[in-house]
């Protein structure tokens, strides 16, 4: 290793050549590489080596962040290594689950033969194809689910030819004879298991004075010939970055280290020259390897942040620490991506490293912004899953009511105090949330709630959210506000994080539940509902499904709408991507859970859980959707959910043979290239899975048919913190994610429901030509007018379904109303069998929902598909869009309707007949409606009194009368006249009117009245009997409500006369025309409204009344 | 209008121990005069049915009622005319409907044997014609007439009110075409609780996004407040987002502290909106 290094310092050896040699694999001697050859059988070792021996010479001047781990060989003996990472356990989550490696080594028998094979090293090259081969051939037979073996033993390993990734276009199969296309990192496997866990190679063959004497020698001379045809290019990949030819490369870096060496002086670093050098290797070493297929390291984010970090290192001089922070502001702020864009010395380093970067950095700004902050916080109610109708009884619809005014009161709670010292998830909240858990299983309401909490975890914890300080504040949450607009409420958070030390998470950190998320984690623990676990994973599963679901489609760039198509789509790909990581996140956490211990279990326990467990199904098939989405090119959708998933096991659960599975496929695709995949996906893929594999397995993959091949052996899992990679991640998952659409957009595939056709049946095959004709339609026209049709179609059939709602079966449901009051007068009939009567009569008419869905599908689909498509459409071409869109829209409306439309009117009817039935009280809705109907007179300005201060008003005069009263209180007669000439006034205008004032209005004035014939009777005055006379044109002119007149002769009001007057007989007689108006005007009141309890009639009355008067006067 | 905590503190002071008469209201608003009426009203109400909250429950002991009820027997015995129930309710610090009640209830209870049920209690209050006795209905009538907080008639007033500043709303949301749904729509839908109105399209008011519109014809005091957050506030904001109340009658101002996030408090017709551009564009 040093020998290479120090050749190459020693400028024996070209950079270039050096890169190439690490490309090409031992068995390629080119000319200018004869110093290496001795060496070869190092080769895998050296990328390691360098970087350790990078991080060895950089450790002092890094004094921006955490230290990197350091790569080792990856040809270690996994036994030592083992003990490595269990020594240092302790300081780690993860490391506390069974390795990746650890579930490997406990399979087949097979494969120590296999491994002996290629450590006999004569076909060196050709067993290191092997592997890949290998692997393929293994996931192949897995896949086609006929091998039930635990292990993956070779004796039964079925030849199947079948490739791992079949489905696949020819050019990115997995070509086993292509020496480009697979690593050649296990191919010189003459390194021996020698156990060494200590982290670094050791460096003596490098002096510690070279570096600083030999600098200027080793960089500025010129290089050595380069070859110009060297094949440098094996793949797309690399062409996009072959602008660095390696002829230039050496010149470029010694041009560049020329500034360097002036920026130094400039700004005097303590770095050595020495450093420098490498740190310039390094880039380019990095550079290359993001271009190569083979892709040595697989966690290369890892080495990225220690490049960035060498990049941002101020060496230990404090006068520059200002700078620094102004840096670290100027990164924290602009993103990551931007820092590096506009790094002057990634400019000075390598130009077209920084082009590149620059822009990468402005592709990816435009779109993020257009993620806007949405005001909503809660989940919004929507009547189709949360009204009664969607619930067994009353009882758990008003307890679900409660339950979900008791989680936010929760999680309000949680907002305003988790923070405080002292507050505690479980002490505070726990109780509550298990008698809230209680509730729910005793009105079996957990799959209403478990919804509710899944959109409410998306709603803070995924997408943007703006307002609310403390929402949302989650990693992506960064990503998304980092590349957004100027936002004041943006900055003001982003200001807020410098103050409050973000937590350090390092670049590998272990799965987490940051910000918001946090509470739904503990939410979870707390409940300990199996139950409300049950429907959670059942809710998260069918939401992932729906969510992976969405499909990739190709690009038209060839039409104009394909940039706003390709935004859109770029948007809608990183909340679906977003959402999905978080969904399958805590689908892991709940799924592994109950699973989880704090100890690695031991080698028996170990065995009989997985033998025990092997025998179970996993809830979600993520082999198969991940083997799909391989098939179908939407890893990049899929692996960074899954990952997340995954990340979340148990220590038990990467043994069991599904999930070995699973991680073997994942394992392939670090190693296996997808040449058509974008640069920026494939980063992504690679970066998620760097972590997984960081984070599940700190050892190498001994067992995994060929563990020397595997270079991610014993990365350490638990780096001190760096929140800058952290970022860096986060920001390229969001960028990638942004970009995702480079070469393929995605789209929601919408298939409209496959409603048995209403149309008339026709032959079989005249409907498949018809269907084909259909294909073929779309076949040659833009994949736009397909979408537009089928969401036109969808929508359409979904309005139509609405409009009979709103049209026929209201309509039904009135005419059901008014049959319904008539007949449960009549008898106090059995309430059911009404309803089913009732029902019944509608049915036969409920079949005109179909003509009139047709009819509205016919109508609308048109006018939809004629807006939506571009005017320059052809006249045939959208006809028959418009024809496909009615023809679909009319088969999802009407197969829904034939089926639902007696449930729906049996479902409105019994709604409306209950509504009925719980306001027995008050008069039936459609009297209410026919006494509101009463309009306003022509011209009315609504300036009347409102009747709530006429009520008033009454109410005061009525205290007056019937006393106690103060001392000289009297009612003033002209006031009274002009309180009742207002309460005309009130009366007529209804817009302010209810029936309850009304009503109370009448009520008052009667009493009213009977206070006055009382008071005519005691004042003897003829103007009061002018009053009633008012009131009585009012009751008669005004009223729109029946005024109980008889009440003036109820038992109360002839006590009350009776009790206030002991004479004047003569007085009464004033009445009597009033009496007589009064009957009458009864007599109508009666016949048109019907009073409940039949009274006296009041002639009658007042003769009785009149006689007791008399009597006892 | 709005109150700050002080001023609303002199109110309250005022107020402690006062029986619920015209008589009443009529000093509060000689020692306010600056104050609408409706506001003090509606503090006055708030203040009493606090302190009957605080006394209710020794009224409602079986001994009590007894008491209540012989005292009564007597007084009309003595005169029928006089306002006894009234006086007596007066006299212990009762509200003169709730004295009505307890009574009534007694009173049909000695006479049905049985106890009565709820309804008819309410019906009769309601409608004291319907009590089978003469002097018992006019007193019963004489206290829900004079009791300016409690009883049938203040409900109907308070009702009315309500409905009255509903539709006010409702023109308003009109006048400045802001189309909404409103509650009885939203009930018809199986909404399991509505505001008086959900606006279609949000607006923002005072620079607050708002999804809705409460309603309330009284003043906004703490206790009411707090009951209204938790009772309808919050669960509307839990289903449809931030929201504007308006207390017509006021509140106490240190109360709108939830702007933030999400629910605003106005006393009247906010006059800074803005709308979703298209949406002006349709006009």
């Amino acid at each position: 290793m040093a020998a290479v290094l120090e050749l190459l310092l020693r400028e024996e050896v070209a950079v270039g050549a050096v890169l190439r040699w690490l490309r090409q694999g031992p068995g390629h001697r080119p000319a200018e590489v004869t110093g290496l050859v001795s060496l070869s059988l190092l080769q895998k070792d050296f990328v390691p080596f360098l970087l350790n021996f990078l991080r060895e010479q950089t450790s002092q001047i890094l004094t921006n962040g955490p230290s990197t781990p350091a790569k080792t060989p990856n040809s270690k003996a996994h036994g030592s290594q083992r003990t490595g990472s269990e020594r240092r356990a302790g300081h780690r989550r993860s490391s506390q689950k069974a390795s990746l490696g650890s579930f490997l080594t406990a399979t087949p028998e097979a494969l120590p033969a296999r491994r002996g094979r290629r450590k006999g090293g004569s076909a060196v090259s050709t067993s290191g194809r092997q592997v890949p081969r290998d692997l393929g051939r293994s996931l192949a037979e897995e896949e086609d689910g006929k091998n039930d073996s635990p292990s993956w033993s070779g004796g039964r390993r079925k030849r199947s030819e079948v490739p791992l990734v079949s489905a696949r276009s020819p050019p990115s199969q997995l070509n086993l004879n292509n020496l480009e296309e697979f690593p050649p990192m296990g191919a010189a496997s003459g390194w021996t298991n020698k156990s060494k866990p200590s982290r670094r190679i050791n460096p003596t063959p490098v002096s510690a004075e070279r570096p600083l004497s030999k600098p200027k020698t080793c960089f500025t001379s010129t290089p050595v010939s380069q070859s110009p045809a060297a094949r440098f290019s094996s793949g797309s990949n690399l062409e996009a970055f072959s602008t660095v030819q390696e002829g230039n490369l050496t010149s470029v870096i010694s041009s560049s280290l020329q500034e360097e060496r002036e920026m130094l002086k400039k700004e005097r670093y303590g770095l050595s020259m020495m450093v420098i050098g490498l740190l310039i290797l390094n880039i380019h070493l990095y550079y290359l390897i993001f271009s190569l297929p083979e892709n040595l390291v697989p966690n290369i984010f890892l080495e990225l942040f220690f490049v960035l970090q060498l990049l941002t290192s101020k060496g230990t001089s404090t006068a520059e620490e200002e700078e620094e922070s102004d840096l670290e502001v100027n990164e924290r702020k602009k993103g990551t991506l931007k820092f590096l864009a506009e790094n002057e010395r990634i400019a000075s380093f390598s130009p077209t490293l920084h082009e590149r970067l620059r822009q990468a950095y402005e592709s990816s700004t435009a779109k993020v912004s257009l993620l806007l902050p949405c005001s909503v916080q809660s989940v919004s109610f929507q009547p189709e899953t949360d009204n009664r109708s969607n619930f067994p009884s009353d009882r758990a619809f008003h307890i679900f009511k409660k339950q979900r005014d008791i989680f936010y009161e929760l999680l309000r709670e949680w907002e305003d105090n988790h923070e405080k010292t002292g507050w505690d998830f479980e002490r505070v909240l726990g109780n509550k949330i298990r008698a809230m858990m209680a509730h729910l299983s005793a009105t079996c309401n957990h799959s209403h709630f478990a919804r509710l909490f899944q959109k409410q975890l998306i709603q803070m914890c995924k997408g943007p959210v703006g307002g609310g300080a403390s929402w949302g504040d989650t990693p992506d949450q960064d990503v998304l506000n980092m590349l957004g607009p100027d936002n004041l409420s943006r900055l003001k958070r982003l200001q807020e994080r410098f103050v409050v030390p973000q937590s350090i998470r390092g670049p590998c950190p272990p799965p987490s539940f940051p910000g918001c998320q946090q509470f739904f984690r503990d939410f979870i623990l707390s409940a300990g509902s199996y139950q409300f676990n049950q429907h959670l994973v059942d809710s998260l599963c069918l939401k992932i499904l729906e969510l992976d679901g969405l499909t990739l489609v190709e690009h038209e760039h060839s039409d104009g709408e394909a940039d706003m198509d390709e935004q859109d789509e770029k948007k809608r790909f990183t909340v679906v991507l977003l959402s999905l990581r978080l969904l399958a996140k805590f689908l892991g956490f709940l799924v592994f859970l109950p699973y989880r211990t704090v100890e690695q279990p031991t080698r028996d326990l170990q065995d009989s859980a997985v033998a025990l467990r092997n025998q179970t199904l996993p809830v979600l098939d993520v082999l198969k959707l991940l083997r799909q989405s391989i098939r179908d090119h939407r890893s990049i959708l899929t692996v960074p959910w899954i990952v997340e998933f995954l990340s979340l096991a148990d220590h038990i659960a990467p043994f069991l043979d599904y999930y070995r599975k699973v991680f073997c496929l994942l394992l392939l695709m670090v190693l296996s290239e997808d040449k058509e995949m974008s640069f920026l996906n494939k980063l992504l893929i690679l970066a998620v899975l760097g972590w997984l594999f960081q984070v599940e397995s700190p050892v190498s993959f001994p067992s995994f048919s060929h563990q020397d091949s595997v270079p991610l052996v014993d990365q350490q899992l638990l780096y001190t913190c760096c929140p800058y990679l952290g970022e860096l991640r986060k920001l390229l998952a969001s960028f990638v994610a942004g970009s995702g659409a480079k070469n393929g957009g995605f789209i929601r595939k919408i298939t409209p429901t496959a409603a048995e056709s209403l149309a008339p049946k026709t032959s079989v095959t005249q409907r498949k030509l018809q269907v084909e004709l259909e294909q073929a339609f779309f076949h040659n026209q833009p994949p736009s007018l397909r979408r537009t049709v089928e969401f036109v179609a969808e929508r359409v059939g979904s309005n139509c379904v609405k409009h009979i709602k709103a049209t026929l079966v209201a309509e039904l449901v009135q005419r059901a109303e008014v049959m319904l009051q008539d007949k449960v007068k009549e008898e106090d009939a059995n309430h059911d069998k009404l309803l089913e009567e009732v029902c019944a009569h509608l049915y036969e008419e409920g079949a005109q929902a179909l003509i009139k869905g047709r009819e509205f599908c016919k109508k609308k689909g048109p006018e939809a598909v004629r807006v939506l498509l571009p005017e320059e459409t052809s006249a045939a071409v959208l006809n028959s869009a418009e024809d496909i869109a009615v023809e679909l829209a009319t088969e999802k409306a009407c197969g829904w309707l034939s089926a639902n439309i007696a449930a729906l009117i049996k479902r409105e009817v019994k709604a409306t007949f209950n509504r009925m039935l719980k306001v027995p009280g008050l008069p039936l809705p459609s009297e209410d409606a026919l006494e509101l109907r009463r309009d306003c007179p022509p011209g009315c300005q609504h300036r009347a009194p409102f009747p709530s201060q006429i009520i008033n008003e009454i109410k005061d005069v009525l205290c007056v009368a019937v006393g106690p009263r103060d001392e000289g209180e009297v009612i003033d007669h002209d006031w009274l006249e002009c309180l009742l000439g207002r309460l005309s006034q009130t009366l007529r205008c209804r817009k302010f009117m209810c029936p309850t004032s009304e009503q109370q209005l009448a009520k008052c004035t009667v009493e009213l009245a009977s206070l006055l014939g009382e008071s005519v009777m005691i004042i003897k005055s003829n103007p009061t009997y002018g009053l009633l006379k008012l009131l009585l044109s009012v009751w008669k002119e005004d009223f729109g409500a029946p005024v109980p007149v008889q009440l003036m002769f109820s038992r109360k009001n002839i006590a009350s006369l009776t009790l206030a007057n002991k004479g004047s007989l003569v007085c009464i007689h004033l009445l009597q025309d009033f009496l007589k108006e009064l009957e009458m005007l009864s007599r109508v009141f009666t016949s048109e409204h019907r009073i409940e309890e039949p009274r006296t009639n009041p002639r009658e009355l007042t003769r009785q009344s009149l006689g007791t008067v008399t009597a006892q006067s | 209008m709005k109150l700050s905590k002080a001023q609303y503190d002199e109110i309250a002071q005022f107020l402690g121990h006062v029986q619920p008469t015209r008589q009443s209201l009529r000093k509060l608003k000689e020692k306010f005069p600056s104050q609408s009426q409706s506001t003090l009203l509606s503090i006055f109400s708030q203040e009493y049915q606090k302190q009957i909250k605080r006394t209710h429950a020794k009224h409602h002991t079986a001994e009590a009622a007894e008491t209540y009820y012989q005292r009564y027997l007597n007084g009309v015995m003595k005169n029928a005319a006089a306002p006894v129930l009234l006086e007596l309710a007066n006299e212990v610090d009762f509200a003169p409907s709730l004295m009505a009640r307890i009574v009534l209830e007694r009173f049909l209870q000695e006479r049905e044997q049985a106890i009565p049920s709820k309804t008819l209690i309410n019906s009769m209050l309601r409608d004291p014609s319907q009590i089978p006795d003469g002097v018992l209905a006019n007193q019963v009538y004489q206290c829900t007439v004079n009791d300016c907080c409690y009883g049938p008639l203040v409900d109907c007033i308070k009702h009315a009110i309500g409905h009255e500043h509903e539709v006010l709303l409702r023109e308003m949301l009109l006048e400045k075409n802001l189309s909404f749904i409103a509650e009885d729509q939203l009930r018809a839908k199986g909404y399991d609780k509505t505001p008086d109105f959900i606006l279609e399209v949000p607006v923002a008011v005072e620079g607050h996004i708002i999804h809705w519109i409460e309603s309330k014809a009284s003043f906004g005091d703490e206790s009411s407040h707090q009951a209204y957050l938790q009772d309808q506030f919050w669960s509307y904001w839990n289903r449809f987002g931030p929201g504007l109340v308006i207390y017509w009658y006021g509140f106490i101002e240190e109360l709108d502290c939830h702007r933030e996030r999400g629910i605003l408090l106005k006393d009247c017709f906010p006059t800074d909106i803005v709308t979703l551009r298209h949406s002006m564009a349709q006009r």
